[in-house]
């Protein structure tokens, strides 16, 4: 097949989807694709429209790769693309909007409370802070909403803490969520198709996220998840019917916290373009569930595909 | 559980295929652990966007460079030296380039034998070298803080413990260099050089004065501690008079030197030198013998054509007119649009100004900011190895032509009134004007040595005379 490799894009994450790419790319030569590494930029459209490939292979993180801009691109361009349609991936995307819509589906996430920039500039937002941690308690991450990889990610563990860590957040978009922090277990759960893949467990063994999340050897993971069987059944039930709430298709991650006292789960987010790179938790659930990388990124072009028979 | 588990647990799954990810991390030496990604680096990826005014970079500006002459120079010396030009050659350098880098250096104010110059893959290397000769893992390295940001992954591959010592207008205080050395002599440790880089700090843009350049060349002679003496752009002066190296001051005893052609000539061609007691000089031989066999011989011989050919000092005045007018439009540009308390350095040459703004700043997340209005710098934390250096940033204007300066600072202060806006908002304060900052001397102003040189982080002294006599 003539596969059309998305990467690359001005976000923030770019260097990360370069990783993902770079790794996609030569699994599928392997595999004896005939591979075209296409850099989501203002030529996009037109080496698209040249190349006519069978099927594109979204690998760009943060904006344009994650929002859903790139996925409409390619609806309008009728070129088949991995993973989720635009709506859906506007949904992930947006950490607020999520929450709502697990909300709305009854899907337990950790309360937040989500203010624009403006708010605090024009409404005098700040004057709530101390409320807001009463009402959704300390400790609180905050985050800003539109936003991959932990960029701008803070823990605020009181009042004191917090204008410092929205200005980090709001660095990074015009809005911020203020998250209550679960104390928990980081659960990283795969959607593939329909089915659940084995969960990851991570223990982030470096300070700063970004970093545990791209240096090899910076974060360990348990995979299968040491998990009581109930637990492991909820906890990839609970993920699918997130999958399902956002209107996903072909693949996601889905990002849980177990309580580690209550033992209660709780949805944080959803990611539509997951990584995919050496130290990316996806390929580490596919290599347990017996799936190594090729046959994982056979099975996203083959899913592609079948969506395409599914939207006709 | 610890990353040393990680790196070594057995593969997922029993028998299933080992994924990469632990294939290699079993792999890595003990000294990569230190080699993290980081947000900022991969931010710092994102400047080189066309769309960016980056001032970011720290780049001679090549496009001075006469292409006809470069054109010329290569001709002659394909037609005369084309085989030795393709060929190795000593691991100590060319023969040819030897007086050229003599000249430099007796333009510097030294007297060198020609024979005692390694020629070096750039100044970097030179770093690469020192670190290699001297340094186990755990020694001591003492540097400025700030100190060259691409010193530091030379500085981490080698797992030294760095040290780094405050600086001020006048360059690397002493007083708070005496201050480590005697913690350090409690401690037991003794440091394995000093590195330094008096002239136009990266990235401070300071100049070690010559009252401090005695001091820290006592300082070496008396404890018997090598000093890494780092010049990359000592020839590139825009004011004032030049000072004695301390290779100069020291006669070469206890300074081991290091230069550069990168920022008076050229980058492309990579060579730098070191000068450096005999001893040190005869192990670093033989590191670089184990690194890269040799330096180029093209670019060494290339180097020799031209400055036989071509009259360099010319193309260094002319380089330093142009910068000079880059840095006197970026000193302009920051008095109009950084608010008050922020604070920049004044360079008296060079190619960076090191701008620190009010505590609540966080440079990284600010480059996120700036980005999306396409302009770029360093973040503060590049320069540091401690986690200091959040509010600071260094900014370059040698690569960037002075209309994008003017659009690059006034898009940085958009970025920095609206945050500072915002924090305002966040705290219940009052946003700070524009244009209020300090350090921005107007051009002729900026020699007036009591007003021009604003504090380094964090500042002690105050009111010294600048890198001055």
């Amino acid at each position: 097949m003539r596969i059309a490799v998305l990467q690359g894009g001005g976000s923030l994450e770019r260097q990360v989807s370069l990783q993902s790419s770079q790794r996609v790319e030569e699994s599928l030569r392997r595999q004896g694709h005939e591979v075209h590494g296409v850099e989501v930029d203002a030529g996009l459209v037109a080496r698209l429209v040249a190349l006519r490939p069978d099927v594109a292979f979204v690998a760009v993180h943060g904006e344009d790769g994650e929002d859903g801009t790139v996925q409409e691109l390619l609806e309008v361009l009728e070129i088949p693309y991995t993973g989720s349609g635009p709506a859906a991936c506007e949904r992930c995307w947006d950490k607020v909007v999520a929450k709502r819509h697990f909300a709305t589906a009854g899907i337990p996430t950790p309360d937040a409370v989500s203010l624009s920039a403006a708010a605090f500039k024009r409404l005098g937002a700040a004057d709530a802070i101390g409320r807001i941690g009463e009402r959704i308690g300390w400790p609180m991450v905050v985050k800003p909403s539109r936003q991959g990889s932990a960029l701008g990610l803070r823990m605020v563990r009181g009042p004191e803490d917090a204008p410092d860590a929205l200005m980090a957040a709001l660095s990074y978009g015009d809005r911020v969520l203020m998250e209550h922090r679960v104390d928990g277990h980081d659960l990283s759960v795969t959607i593939l198709g329909d089915e659940a893949l084995p969960i990851v467990e991570v223990h982030p063994a470096d300070a700063d996220p970004y970093s545990a999340r791209y240096t090899i050897g910076q974060t360990a993971f348990t995979c299968p998840a040491d998990l009581e069987p109930a637990t492991t059944s909820a906890a990839e039930a609970l993920a699918l019917r997130a999958f399902r709430a956002l209107g996903c298709r072909g693949f996601a991650r889905v990002d849980l916290l177990l309580d580690r006292r209550t033992r209660e789960l709780t949805v944080l987010e959803v990611d539509a373009v997951p990584g995919l790179t050496h130290t990316s938790y996806l390929p580490v659930a596919a290599e347990t569930a017996g799936i190594g990388f090729d046959a994982l990124t056979e099975r996203l072009l083959d899913l592609a595909l079948e969506g395409v028979t599914d939207r006709a | 559980m610890t990353v040393e588990d990680a790196d070594r647990r057995p593969p997922v799954g029993g028998a299933r295929p080992t994924p990469d990810r632990e294939r290699y991390a079993g792999l890595f030496a003990q000294r990569t652990r230190v080699m993290k990604s980081s947000a900022m680096r991969d931010l710092m990826a994102l400047t080189e966007r066309p769309e960016i005014i980056s001032l970011a970079g720290g780049l001679a500006d090549t496009t001075l460079f006469p292409a006809e002459d470069l054109a010329k120079v290569l001709s002659h010396m394909a037609a005369e030296s084309s085989a030795r030009a393709l060929q190795y050659a000593p691991t100590e350098g060319m023969a040819d380039i030897r007086p050229a880098l003599t000249e430099v250096m007796a333009a510097e104010g030294m007297t060198v034998d020609p024979d005692e110059i390694l020629v070096t893959t750039g100044g970097q290397q030179v770093i690469d070298l020192v670190c290699k000769t001297l340094v186990d893992p755990g020694d001591v390295i003492i540097a400025e803080g700030p100190t060259y940001p691409g010193a530091v992954p030379t500085f981490s591959a080698y797992e030294a413990d760095v040290v780094q010592v405050e600086l001020d207008a006048d360059g690397m205080r002493i007083d708070v260099l005496q201050e480590t050395l005697a913690r350090l002599d409690a401690e037991g440790r003794r440091p394995k050089f000093i590195y330094t880089i008096p002239n136009f700090q990266n990235p401070g843009g300071v100049t070690l004065s010559l009252e401090r350049r005695r001091e820290l060349v006592r300082i070496a002679q008396e404890r018997e501690i090598l000093v890494l003496e780092d010049n990359p752009y000592g020839l590139l002066r825009y004011e004032g008079e030049a000072l004695p190296t301390l290779y100069q001051l020291d006669g070469g005893r206890f300074v081991v030197y290091a230069g550069t052609l990168s920022k008076i000539l050229s980058p492309g061609i990579r060579v730098g030198w070191t000068l450096a007691p005999a001893p040190v000089r005869q192990k670093m031989v033989v590191g670089k013998q184990g690194s890269d066999l040799n330096s180029s011989s093209l670019s060494q011989l290339m180097v020799a054509y031209y400055f036989r050919e071509r009259d360099w000092h010319d193309y260094v005045r002319r380089q330093a007119d142009v910068y000079r007018a880059r840095r006197d439009v970026m000193l302009d540009e920051l008095g109009r649009h950084m608010p008050e308390g922020a604070t920049w350095t004044t360079p008296q040459g060079g190619l960076f100004v090191w701008l620190t703004l009010p505590s609540y700043f966080d440079t990284t997340d600010l480059l996120a900011r700036a980005l999306q209005h396409n302009v770029a710098f360093v973040p503060g934390r590049a320069a540091y190895l401690d986690g200091r250096g959040g509010q600071s940033a260094r900014i370059n204007f040698s690569g960037v032509h002075e209309d994008d300066i003017r659009e690059g600072i006034a898009r940085i202060g958009a970025v920095v009134a609206e945050q500072a806006e915002l924090y305002a908002s966040l705290t219940g304060s009052t946003p700070p004007g524009a244009g209020r900052g300090r350090g921005a001397a107007p051009p002729g102003a900026a020699g007036d040595v009591a007003d021009a040189g604003a504090p380094i982080v964090p500042l002690r002294t105050a009111g010294r005379r600048r890198g001055s006599r």
